[in-house]
């Protein structure tokens, strides 16, 4: 088995969340979704650390962030696949 | 694994078992806290609980001061109470209700004695209960007399990922042995409330969930002077990389496992409806929901934390995991289960589960938590409005 650098929770997820001390910019992954315990490959496009999470598609402004198979904020910013996914470009729906 | 059917407790006089032998000093109010800890001083074997509050507290306010108070003498892991107040009758109020477990109790009034007279008295009497309690021994108790409060805390995006689904796996594997079980923390649920409220397991249980979620909600929402995003999810949970509430709510939320809720409790209430687990409306900030919890009965407390939270709980022995590798080892001296391993995939969910259950198994049974070793004994008030 391949060390696993990024774990998902659900198949629905649409980012992963890193579960190493950091992944370098253009570090080709090992993703595990732990669902349905298949595994994906996805090339990140910056520095990011341990828990922070990673856009598994590419988002444009007002699109909706499921992590968990749940919504969990909206875009404010566009997002490319492979980008640093936190509080500069995604925000809560609620306050 | 098997899972071991008993532990070792303190058998109390109404049936209830206590996993620790407190003696508590409980002062009623601020202005007795000086003399409680002089008496705790005193009298080895003993500990004093001082507070901010107890003074010109009104309506619900006051009856949730009452409840917390009463609660706390009442809970099985303190095996005998001296309670010291200003004044008679309040104190009175205490001791009669702490008293209806049978327990011993005594209170004691500083108003037209002084410090001084009323440290000598209480001390004497608090020399009795610590030498009575010290002749208890821990006997084989059923794990149903386990009476488990959960509450996460300085979370990050590990603990959505190991450490508290390895809480809800633990729940999966104790709730069909008839242990009781709580979680807590109302605002933290925002985000994940319609989902948490599904799992109600009666119409009434989820309909009464959503009005308490509503009502704390509509509460935060009247009170914000600004945007909520830098208190929930806090700085620490950011740095962990938590993003909003709802990421933050959604991992809080694993901590139940795949449980159904009983029954929704107002904070410090007591359950009454048998085994099972109980939503019990509190606030998020870890001191006061571990004090509410330890004041509705509850013996032992499972606290995952991803950043590093430090807590612990004047009478409630608090056991502390984290799924975060570098917390683990950064703030070792916290920590009672790493289970960061989950992350390398090098444990899986059961694994971590009957981990926690051992590690869990043995605080209860007298083992003590990093939290008791390091002197962590908060005690901490929700206060609901001002005073008059």
């Amino acid at each position: 088995m391949a060390n696993t650098d990024i774990i998902i929770h659900d198949e629905k997820d649409n980012v992963g969340v890193v579960v190493i001390e950091k992944i370098t910019s253009n570090q080709e992954c090992n993703c595990w979704i732990m669902e349905n315990d298949k595994s994906v490959k996805i090339q990140s496009k910056n520095e990011i650390p341990l828990g922070h999470k990673i856009a598994m598609i590419d988002f444009k402004e007002g699109d909706t962030i499921l992590k968990y198979g749940h919504d969990i904020g909206k875009v404010v910013k566009d997002i490319k696949k492979g980008e640093h996914v936190h509080v500069h470009n995604v925000k809560t729906k609620k306050w | 694994m098997e899972i071991p059917k008993s532990f070792l407790g303190y058998k109390r006089e109404n049936g209830r078992v206590g996993t620790r032998n407190h003696v508590v000093i409980l002062p009623v109010d601020d202005i007795s806290n000086a003399c409680a800890e002089a008496v705790a001083n005193n009298i080895k074997g003993t500990f004093a609980i001082p507070h901010a509050y107890g003074r010109l507290q009104f309506g619900a306010d006051l009856e949730l001061f009452f409840d917390t108070m009463i609660g706390t003498g009442k809970n099985p892991n303190v095996a005998a109470c001296v309670v010291i107040g200003i004044e008679p009758k309040w104190t009175k109020r205490i001791v009669d209700a702490i008293a209806t477990t049978g327990k011993p109790v005594e209170g004691f009034s500083i108003e037209g004695a002084g410090d001084i007279k009323t440290i000598m008295t209480a001390s004497k009497k608090a020399q009795e209960f610590s030498q009575w309690a010290s002749e208890k021994q821990r006997e084989e108790c059923p794990l149903s007399d386990l009476w488990i409060s959960v509450k996460c805390g300085e979370s990050d995006t590990t603990s959505g990922m190991a450490a508290n689904p390895a809480v809800g796996n633990l729940m999966d594997k104790l709730e069909p042995l008839g242990v009781h079980l709580c979680f807590g923390e109302t605002s933290e649920l925002t985000g994940a409330e319609k989902v948490c409220a599904t799992r109600g397991s009666t119409p009434e249980a989820q309909k009464k969930f959503m009005k308490t979620w509503s009502d704390y909600n509509d509460f935060i929402l009247k009170e914000a002077t600004n945007d909520l995003s830098e208190s929930q999810p806090t700085a620490g949970n950011i740095a962990g990389g938590l993003t909003t509430i709802e990421e933050k709510a959604f991992g809080n939320f694993q901590k139940i496992g795949s449980r159904k809720f009983i029954d929704v409790l107002t904070p410090a209430e007591e359950p009454k409806k048998g085994p099972g687990l109980y939503f019990m409306d509190t606030s998020s900030a870890a001191g006061e929901c571990l004090t509410l919890q330890a004041a509705a009965g509850f013996n032992i407390h499972l606290f995952p934390t991803g950043q590093g939270n430090i807590i612990g709980n004047a009478i409630e022995p608090v056991v502390k995991l984290t799924g975060n590798p570098s917390t683990a080892v950064n703030m070792k001296e916290h920590i009672d289960l790493d289970v960061s391993k989950i992350l390398k995939r090098e444990m899986n969910m059961d694994q971590a589960g009957d981990e926690l259950i051992k590690t869990t198994i043995r605080a209860a049974s007298g083992r003590l938590t990093c939290a008791e070793v390091l002197g962590h004994k908060e005690f901490i008030m929700t206060k609901l409005f001002r005073s008059a």
